[in-house]
């Protein structure tokens, strides 16, 4: 990063000038992102829309990535922006990691994600902010863990499940409900299904499965063996028991009340 | 005020050539082989931590033989250029050809420039292909100058013996085991014709592993699984990837 700011500053994002603009800038912005641990890791996953005002910019957009080996990072806000900030992102870790021949601490990687969001502020305070979600397998402490971010750069760590994005507050509230401390790694995925579903189906902006144009929900699994995302089948073959369940209960599976 | 000697072109080349020559033949030799899945590099190394063999890129791979300072600096050198070709441009864009030329011209302009003394280097870039007619391997002197080299190369202190060796045993299509099994024989033939024993803990082994489903091909290979290579004899010789990285 410092070699690339002395060398090729232009390819850094967050040092280009900015022409004043007046109103919001129209620029497709990513959804919903959803984290939960699990006893032995992490899953992170993520709707496919992008928006931009009230049109649906792209149906199958990505907006989770592997961040290296144990680590993925999934983005809500600006997509251009994001997709970018995830690229150098990826760079760093790896060029770190083949320097020194030993990879970055979790804590040391999601605050290295701190300064980047950080160095986005001016392009945030026009309306083209970043706000991703952090998670990791900490092998250290051997547990996976998740790092919210505010625009500003703030960090904090979050236990047991979270979500960023427009669609954050219901997929949260489905997560609060479904969480447990004992789910297994296919519960955990199931969880995070859920929770995109109640997202998309309270917010505009969140997609929920497509059926028709097979468009599912990204999902990633990070243990001990490292990141893996599931497969296409996996994932629709999960959408669809969800879907499937939703036809009987749209509201999906009721907590109980006392 | 004294008169400066008059020392031919010629001679000072010729003398800086063997001030590198003899920097490099103190080191001990590596080499670096071709086989049926990849590339294998081996050398004897008494350090964990101070590596002769590194990765540069998804598929390239780096070797050096000489003073450790030197080739560092060129190691952290590729690995800058090869990240910032890939980010600004695609991954695909990263070569070992690229690589090579831009070594080779630091080491040539170094190498001929009066004001600093030549490196004691001698470099290996390598580029693991798709099939094992893909495969590149470069081999960089002190002087800058690029040799593409096929089926097995060695560098360092007892280079020549050990190559004239190799390129005489190794042939097209080897297993991993064979492979280094017959670097490690190699590498145990002293100058004077002798052999010695090198036990697996002083050996360094890396693999660029066309066959593994990462994007970064690059391995190395250590503890249990090298012994079990080392021993192998013959089949079984599939790689396993659960070690750590």
């Amino acid at each position: 990063m410092d070699f690339l700011s002395e060398h090729q500053p232009e390819l850094l994002p967050g040092k280009r000038q900015l022409p004043p603009t007046q109103g919001v800038l129209e620029a497709p912005h990513g959804t919903t992102i959803v984290a939960v641990t699990f006893p032995g890791g992490v899953v992170l996953a993520g709707d496919r829309r992008a928006t931009m005002g009230n049109v649906i910019a792209q149906r199958d957009i990505e907006k989770v990535f592997p961040a290296d080996e144990y680590s993925a990072v999934g983005i809500a806000g600006t997509a251009g922006l994001a997709v970018e900030m995830v690229k150098l992102f990826q760079l760093e870790l790896e060029h770190f990691e083949k320097v020194e021949g030993a990879q970055l601490s979790l804590e040391g990687k999601a605050n290295r994600l701190s300064t980047m969001i950080r160095s986005n502020l001016g392009m945030a305070m026009q309306g083209l902010a970043v706000v991703p979600l952090f998670a990791g397998y900490d092998l250290d402490r051997e547990r996976g863990r998740i790092f919210s971010y505010d625009v500003t750069g703030g960090r904090s760590e979050e236990h047991n499940f979270a979500a960023t994005g427009s669609g954050s507050v219901f997929a949260r509230g489905a997560m609060k409900k479904l969480f447990r401390d004992d789910l297994t790694e296919e519960q955990a995925t199931t969880l995070v299904v859920q929770a995109l579903y109640d997202a998309a189906d309270d917010d505009s902006a969140t997609g929920g499965p497509d059926v028709a144009r097979r468009i599912y929900p990204i999902i990633t699994v990070i243990t001990e063996d490292g990141f893996r995302r599931l497969t296409e089948d996996e994932a629709s073959g999960l959408s669809r028991s969800v879907l499937q369940k939703r036809l009987e209960e749209p509201d999906g599976p009721k907590a109980a009340l006392l | 005020m004294s008169t400066p000697f008059y020392v031919s072109p010629q001679q000072a080349m010729a003398d800086r050539a063997e001030y590198a020559r003899k920097g490099i033949a103190r080191g001990r030799s590596l080499v670096v082989l071709q086989y049926a899945d990849g590339i294998v590099f081996v050398g004897e190394n008494p350090s964990r931590a101070l590596h002769k063999f590194s990765e540069i890129y998804d598929r390239i791979g780096f070797a050096a033989a000489g003073k450790y300072n030197e080739y560092e600096n060129l190691r952290i050198g590729g690995v800058r250029y090869a990240d910032l070709r890939g980010y600004t441009y695609d991954r695909d864009d990263v070569t070992a050809r690229g690589l090579a030329n831009v070594y080779a011209q630091t080491l040539g302009t170094i190498f001929s420039s009066a004001a600093e003394k030549p490196y004691e280097v001698e470099l290996v870039v390598a580029e693991v292909g798709e099939t094992p007619e893909g495969d590149q391997i470069y081999r960089l002197p002190h002087d800058g100058s690029i040799v593409d080299e096929h089926g097995s190369v060695a560098v360092g202190g007892n280079a020549e013996q050990i190559g004239s060796f190799l390129d005489q045993r190794h042939r097209d299509g080897m297993s991993l085991a064979e492979a280094l099994r017959l670097a490690v024989q190699a590498l145990s033939r002293d100058t004077n014709g002798s052999e010695r024993e090198i036990p697996a803990e002083r050996l360094e082994v890396a693999v660029l592993d066309r066959t593994r489903p990462q994007k970064r091909k690059f391995k190395r290979i250590v503890g249990r699984q090298l012994g079990r290579l080392l021993e192998a004899e013959g089949a079984g010789t599939e790689a396993e990837t659960s070690e750590d990285e």
